[in-house]
């Protein structure tokens, strides 16, 4: 069915999915077509809501029968309260929003806990392409450098120093490479990783 | 394949009940005009409601027998297989009270005096519509409404079918819409009024009695609004600096191309509206506002609504423009209502609403796909 598909496509909606019980309220940013919003929903009853910029994804989530309000992630979440949802999600598109920083401060405003996936650049084919003097392209990352959407790309090391200059607490680190976890030396091993966070209070 | 309702007739409605409005004014008895496409089901379940802009009515689809050109005003959008499609659904469409294509208002003959109501016909509020769309519902048997949908006024009446009968309304579709006008909106209204109540021919509303009609004013009216409803670009794409005959002629004649188009419409609308519909038109589009009785505080407002709601608004809408569209998510987003918006791109400006466009439609058709599985 729809669901383990959507799974097995993408290895860190499981990890996501695994940290968001039943019945909790979630925005998604950069949704996409919405398959994850409804994934939760048929599997967890979550409630809620995504965040997409795209024309075409607009009308896919609405398709899919999820909420979707069509909105810049770069221009902020003005149209979202403090503490409104349990979870923010933000998969596989914090590399390529404008202002991440400030978006990281919107998620733990918004949310309870904030979820974020993202290719981790730090993993060592992506080291050894551009060691070999060329920008790294594979399935995590499978642009050319010229027509990447991805302006902010990180590794996990950096990602946890702009978590601490935050004064954001990770409350969980999930790291995957084709499928399967990393335990050892993740920055190097993994080739995407999922964080769970919260503002310190 | 076949996308017309094709040959349809429109229905008139009589309501003997006194009607109550806002102000306190009271209609005794009063008609509607409406018109359906397509079948109620058994449930009774899959029923649409329209409500009609500014000057618009019951004609939404199709056309009238030995009259294949009046098309209905949303013939696009209704219609088998179309985004509100007649095969899954059964749209009504009606004239709103205070109308003049058929239903009860100012042209209308009071049976107490024997002579049009012109001025005596009461200021009419954008919930005392939605009153009597909801006496119209009880008639034709719909408990609830699958969707109630409309455009610029016709979406603040949907939104209010959700504040005042929450349980009537499964799905609002707001489209190009605000949860009230700024000032400058009413800014627009009051000049195009101004035009209308200073036309020597105006009589103070009882024009009727003097075999007159403020064609003046009702043009200027138009000219204005219709300025408003486009874009600067869509003007300049359409006309640009365009001279109708080439050169400069020093005159106050009509020159540019713009000119002469804004003529031709105000006079076409002066032709065929009520100068009194239009005043009470604009009278209501200025009244609504939800939020005015509670502190200007549009989340409590918004508490009251239960129905799921699809917000769409057009990148050039100035008059409605997107900021105003997104008021009426934030206040559903704050009381965790379901809510979708797009935000479309388009040239068209206020007008996009009644035009064809992929993505409008996409979304359209997406979302009411979805009401007819719910409907099923």
């Amino acid at each position: 069915m729809m669901n383990t598909s959507i799974i097995q496509s993408r290895p860190d909606f499981a990890a996501i999915a695994a940290w968001i019980p039943q019945g909790s309220s979630v925005l998604d940013l950069g949704c996409g077509d919405g398959s994850l919003l409804r994934y939760l929903r048929e599997t967890r009853e979550v409630r809620g809501y995504g965040v997409e910029i795209s024309d075409q994804n607009i009308a896919a989530c609405i398709a899919n029968n999820v909420n979707v309000i069509q909105n810049d992630l770069d221009s902020g979440l003005a149209d979202f309260e403090d503490a409104s949802f349990d979870y923010v999600i933000l998969s596989q598109t914090l590399q390529a929003t404008r202002h991440t920083e400030a978006l990281m401060k919107e998620i733990v405003r918004v949310g309870r806990e904030g979820i974020v996936s993202f290719p981790n650049f730090g993993h060592w084919k992506n080291r050894l392409q551009v060691l070999l003097g060329n920008m790294p392209v594979s399935s995590e990352l499978p642009y050319q450098w010229y027509d990447t959407p991805n302006v902010h790309l990180c590794t996990l090391d950096d990602f946890e120093i702009l978590c601490a200059h935050l004064g954001i607490r990770i409350l969980g680190r999930h790291v995957m490479s084709e499928g399967h976890d990393i335990q050892v030396m993740p920055n190097l091993r993994g080739s995407t990783a999922v964080y769970r966070f919260r503002r310190d209070a | 394949m076949n996308t017309s309702v094709g040959i349809i007739s429109a229905q008139r409605a009589t309501f003997d009940t006194p009607l109550q409005f806002k102000s306190g004014a009271v209609l005794p008895r009063y008609e509607l005009m409406y018109e359906t496409y397509g079948t109620l089901n058994a449930g009774k379940s899959n029923a649409i409601l329209i409500c009609h802009a500014l000057s618009g009515h019951h004609h939404v689809a199709g056309c009238y027998a030995g009259d294949a050109k009046n098309v209905g005003w949303w013939d696009n959008m209704v219609g088998p297989g179309k985004p509100i499609d007649t095969d899954k659904f059964f749209v009504v469409g009606l004239n709103n009270l205070g109308g003049c294509h058929g239903s009860t208002g100012p042209s209308s003959i009071d049976p107490e005096t024997g002579k049009p109501y012109g001025a005596s016909f009461p200021v009419i509020t954008v919930e005392d519509w939605v009153a009597s769309q909801a006496r119209l519902a009880d008639k034709l048997g719909i408990a609830q409404f699958a969707a109630v949908i409309g455009g610029s006024l016709g979406g603040m009446q949907a939104m209010q079918w959700a504040l005042s009968y929450p349980e009537r309304v499964r799905n609002v579709l707001a489209i190009a819409s605000a949860p009230h006008l700024t000032a400058q909106n009413i800014a627009f209204n009051d000049v195009a009024r101004s035009a209308i109540l200073t036309d020597p021919d105006f009589y103070n509303g009882d024009f009727y009695l003097h075999g007159v009609v403020p064609t003046r004013g009702l043009r200027l009216a138009r000219m204005l609004g219709h300025i408003t409803y486009l874009s600067d670009d869509a003007m300049a794409d359409k006309f640009g600096r365009e001279l109708r005959h080439g050169k400069l002629n020093f005159s106050y004649d009509i020159e540019f191309q713009i000119e002469s188009y804004l003529r031709y419409q105000g006079d076409k609308f002066a032709a065929y509206f009520d100068a009194n519909t239009y005043l009470l038109m604009t009278k209501a589009l200025d009244y609504f506002d939800p939020a005015r009785d509670l502190d200007g505080n549009l989340n409590r407002a918004f508490a009251a609504a239960k129905a799921k709601f699809l917000v769409v608004s057009f990148t050039t809408d100035w008059r409605f423009s997107p900021g105003r569209s997104r008021e009426i998510v934030h206040a559903l987003l704050h009381n965790k209502r379901d809510v979708s918006y797009a935000e479309i791109s388009s040239q068209h400006g206020h007008d996009s609403f009644l035009m064809e466009d992929e993505q409008y439609f996409a979304v359209m058709r997406n979302y009411l796909n979805r009401i007819a599985e719910e409907c099923a």
